[in-house]
């Protein structure tokens, strides 16, 4: 149902859609007028009688009557014309039901290939399936088809079967034992003619709806020319639609044909001038075909015929009916706004004032909706438009200067055309619409600048950044919508993912930096530090006594932490700052890595990305969402996030040339290990020469080598690493950012540090480049490390120009590797989307498609929503230990 | 068509469920509960092995036991049909 103007429009409903061929009849019937000249316009400019723009196609320019109809453009609807063929011609896009049918029945008396009996013992069964089981029928139809196509020889006039061969599109041969011949439409025309209606029938095909000689044209249909339009250019010449060229292409080819007809020319001559017309026939219908010879405007850009007006993405199908333009939606770059809540988008006053919502006056809103009405359209908030509804009028308050007036004759029933204010929900989305939470419903907050303001932590899922990344907005304009909308579609409905069972919403980057800097034990905070950090949150807690009285009141950031949590949240996990020699599996931790909430009191362990990050299952944010629901976490979220920017406001995080310097030691310890390993390759290499390399089982000497080397100097850069690692100061905040997951990787640190390592292309050592070595730098045939892409310089210290140059090329690889990816995985996904998007989940927990087709029994197998598990599992024994845990601690106290 | 009856043995292979040809009124009582029509379950072909060894025919309705990585055990049903659906 639509509203339109206020009032309830009933639109038609298609109950079904039958498609079949147009008889040669049909045509001649629809036809008002016969095209018969290629040339358009008469040398004075009017249109050629007979010709492409003949004035009875329809009217078409404004004030003209049509000779037709006797209508005004406005009224007529068009009307079809045709050219009669000289010859008959192959519609191109049937040529397999032709070629099926050709095979299938007698190429003397027509009728289909197979027994009597058995014919009738199949029609029997096929009248009866196909009243039943249409979609079976069809199935049914092509086994008979099959089966008929093998017979040599007709069970009815005893006339010998030859097999046909098909070119697509439009050539037939049929293999005579002399040889093959080719046959023309003419002779195919003449078999399909001959096929009784029965046996049409039994091929699959409706014989009222499409008889099969009706696959091969004697006249053609000329569209009106509302369809093919005709630009005026500023110049004042006419330029003419693709589709009226290819037309014009028709009739030319046409008379010449119908000429060497009546001036009784010779038979190659009318041969190739009827092959010409059924090439230009097959491209007026698909201008892409294979074997066909393309139309094109003056030799250059291939005309755009019937097919390709429907075809691909900006086709009718996907361009205009699957992918409309819309109203009532704006698009503007996005900005951080780490204070407003994750449910909300900053809208710009320009925009505001631009998009509107429909308002139906009531009594109870009448104050409200006159304020609207008194601002105007120019002034936020105001309103455009005010529909009467008394006086069915439409007033636009931009023409309509007395708001005064309007306001007060404003009464119940009327519908004011408001500015978007605060509070309205709308649906923003980010291209690559990828899933669901590409698009989510946000409340609107209207704020100066020219931006849309999102919170940082709906990042993740739109996969946005601020790089000059845009958005687009949506007002949704039915009650319907918006109310579904604020159930379904809003941000804290989507914290959780359907994908694998896990928060998609939460900190990156500074946020997790700023919670680790909040809770690990070296953190101690004033009493005024600590009211800023939870002043920050916007909470209302019960402040705690200090853990630290003297020498003067400091807070563990633990404690500021505690305060935050809900009182009786209980949560036990790793922190990802655990590995190597601070990994932790339970609570027995001295590296602070393994986190022990209890009672809402956070007992061990730092809150880094397994706690608070997105994307983490069975994390914080992940627990808080399933058993306090999507509020509480959208209130944590909103919250104690905030706290975190604040603590690193107070710290302070940045980096410096300093935090990537290791210590003498370490770098000659670096420089052995480079050494030892260059010392056994160049032993690895000598053994390949000598030939007494070690072989890797199914590889050869060559393959053997690469992948000895490479494994060697793969465990270098580990080790070298490892050494850096080990000497950076833990509080350098690269390795805090590192460590926590914040940012960076320990790669990314060793490369800073050490050595940027092994470059590939492929997963090999570079090898490519010159004819026998990579580079000039060095010697032909040379299989050293340095020779072939590894690279013993860090970026703190530089790279030397070879070492530049494979870097850059291992860098190009990851650039074209991506750029691959997206596109085939765009592709793949768009293809697994067309086909499962009608599938639903029914109320008996069955998976059906739009026909009620049953796909699978229940969903999933399980009958389980993933988004509301624990990644997976419905149910997580360790968390219901913890809880019953908690609860007799509770009743112990 | 391959001509001869299919292994006994494939019933008794890992891989192969267990099915079962429901009799006319489990049958019934099954689409009364999906409240679907024959042609809307899911098919198998006569000439699956299977059905050949159960003696299934055409429009009988076969039931599938599977083990299932989430749903321990799942139970599917399928309609024999002679046409299998063109691909």
């Amino acid at each position: 149902m639509a509203i339109k103007n206020g009032k309830f429009e009933e639109p038609f409903v298609i109950e079904k859609i039958v498609f079949g061929l147009l008889s040669p009849q049909e045509i001649r019937k629809f036809a008002k007028v016969t095209i018969v000249r290629s040339d358009i316009y008469e040398a004075d400019g009017s249109p050629v009688v007979g010709g492409l723009r003949d004035p009875h196609l329809g009217a078409i320019e404004p004030g003209e009557r049509c000779p037709t109809c006797g209508n005004t453009r406005e009224e007529c609807p068009g009307h079809f014309g045709k050219i009669e063929l000289a010859r008959p011609v192959l519609l191109p896009h049937l040529g397999d039901y032709i070629y099926m049918l050709l095979q299938s029945t007698c190429r003397r008396c027509g009728r289909l290939l197979l027994p009597q009996d058995r014919a009738e013992y199949l029609r029997k069964i096929y009248v009866r399936l196909r009243e039943k089981w249409p979609r079976l029928a069809e199935v049914m139809a092509s086994h008979i088809a099959k089966e008929a196509s093998d017979v040599t020889e007709c069970p009815h006039c005893g006339e010998r079967q030859f097999k046909v061969r098909y070119i697509r599109p439009i050539i037939f041969y049929e293999r005579r034992p002399e040889g093959e011949v080719r046959l023309t439409p003419l002779d195919i025309r003449d078999r399909l003619e001959r096929i009784p209606d029965d046996d049409v029938m039994l091929l699959g095909i409706d014989p009222k709806r499409a008889r099969p000689e009706w696959m091969v044209l004697t006249v053609l249909p000329v569209p009106p020319l509302a369809v093919r339009p005709s630009i005026t250019l500023e110049t004042g010449l006419r330029a003419e639609d693709d589709l009226t060229h290819a037309l014009a292409e028709i009739v030319r080819e046409n008379e010449k044909l119908k000429g060497f007809i009546t001036t009784n020319a010779p038979e190659t001559m009318i041969e190739d001038a009827w092959i010409t017309l059924q090439h230009v026939i097959a491209a007026y219908i698909d201008n892409e075909l294979p074997n066909i010879y393309q139309l094109t405007h003056r030799r250059k850009r291939p005309l755009k015929t019937l097919a390709q007006r429907l075809k691909g993405k900006e086709g009718r199908l996907r361009g205009n009916l699957s992918g409309k333009r819309v109203n009532f939606s704006a698009r503007t770059v996005i900005s951080p706004d780490p204070y407003i809540s994750i449910n909300e988008v900053g809208v710009p006053v320009e925009v505001a004032k631009i998009l509107t919502v429909q308002m139906v006056v009531t009594p109870y809103n009448i104050e409200e909706a006159r304020r609207y009405v008194l601002n105007g359209p120019h002034k936020w908030p105001g309103a455009t438009f005010v529909y009467k509804a008394r006086q069915d009028r439409k007033i636009d308050l931009r023409y309509q200067k007395n708001y005064q007036q309007l306001a007060e004759e404003l009464e119940p029933g009327d519908i004011v055309e408001r500015h978007l204010v605060d509070g309205d929900i709308v649906l923003f989305n980010r291209q690559p619409t990828l899933h669901r939470m590409s698009i989510m419903g946000h409340i609107v907050k209207v704020m100066p600048g020219k931006t849309f303001r999102i919170n940082l932590l709906t990042c993740p899922p739109y996969n946005a950044d601020f790089d000059g990344d845009e958005m687009n907005l949506h007002v949704p304009r039915l009650e319907e919508a918006r109310a579904e909308a604020r159930e379904l579609l809003l941000v804290e409905k989507h914290i959780l993912t359907p994908r694998y069972g896990g928060p998609i919403i939460g900190g990156r980057q500074d946020y997790i930096s700023g919670a680790y800097l909040l809770t690990i034990k070296t953190s101690l905070f004033t009493i005024e530090e600590m009211s800023r950090i939870i002043s920050r949150s916007l909470a209302y807690v019960d402040l705690e006594e200090p853990a630290i009285l003297k020498p003067r009141p400091l807070y563990t950031g633990k404690q500021i932490i505690s305060m935050l949590l809900p009182r009786d949240l209980n949560f036990e996990g790793k922190a990802k700052i655990g590995s190597g020699d601070l990994k932790c599996d339970n609570e027995n931790c001295m590296a602070d890595s393994f986190i022990v909430i209890r009672g809402g009191r956070l007992l061990m362990g730092v809150l880094d990305k397994n706690a608070i990050g997105a994307e983490q299952p069975n994390n914080l944010l992940h627990v808080i969402a399933l058993e306090y629901g999507e509020g509480k976490a959208r209130e944590f979220l909103d919250t104690i996030f905030r706290s975190f920017i604040r603590v690193l406001e107070i710290k302070g995080l940045s980096v410096a040339y300093s935090d990537i310097e290791i210590p003498r030691e370490a770098r000659q310890e670096v420089e052995r290990l480079t050494e030892k390993a260059r010392r056994e390759v160049e032993e690895l290499i000598e053994q390949y020469r000598r030939g007494v390399l070690e072989l890797i089982p199914g590889r050869t000497a060559e393959e053997s080598l690469e992948l000895k080397i490479i494994e060697l100097l793969q465990k270098l850069r580990t080790e070298a690493g490892e050494v850096a690692i080990r000497h950076l100061d833990s509080f350098n905040d690269i390795f805090i950012m590192a460590k926590t997951g914040a940012r960076g990787s320990d790669i990314n640190v060793t490369q800073m540090a050490t050595m940027l390592g092994q470059q590939t292309i492929r997963g090999r050592r570079i090898w490519r480049g010159f004819r026998t070595r990579t580079l000039p730098h060095f010697k032909p045939g040379e299989l050293s490390p340095e020779a072939r892409g590894f690279i013993k310089g860090n970026f703190r210290d530089g790279l030397r120009p070879s070492e530049l140059f494979f870097h850059a090329v291992a860098g190009r690889e990851g650039l074209v590797d991506t750029a691959v990816k997206t596109s085939q995985s765009g592709y793949m996904q768009r293809r697994l989307i067309n086909a499962l998007q009608d599938l639903i989940v029914s109320y008996d927990g069955t998976v059906r498609d739009s026909w009620g087709n049953i796909i699978q029994f229940k969903y999933g197998e399980d009958g389980v929503d993933p988004m509301r598990t624990y990644h997976g599992k419905p149910v997580e024994v360790n968390r219901v230990i913890e809880m019953v845990r908690s609860m007799r601690g509770h009743r112990n106290e | 068509m391959s001509s001869g009856v299919p292994d006994r043995r494939i019933l008794e292979h890992e891989l192969v469920p267990e099915h079962r040809v429901l009799s006319f009124e489990e049958a019934v009582a099954l689409l009364r509960r999906l409240g679907a029509k024959p042609w809307q379950l899911p098919q198998i072909s006569l000439n699956d092995p299977v059905a050949r060894l159960l003696n299934a025919k055409p429009g009988d309705i076969i039931e599938i036991k599977r083990r299932s990585p989430t749903g321990g055990v799942h139970i599917a049903y399928r309609l024999v049909v002679a046409f299998e659906r063109r691909a």
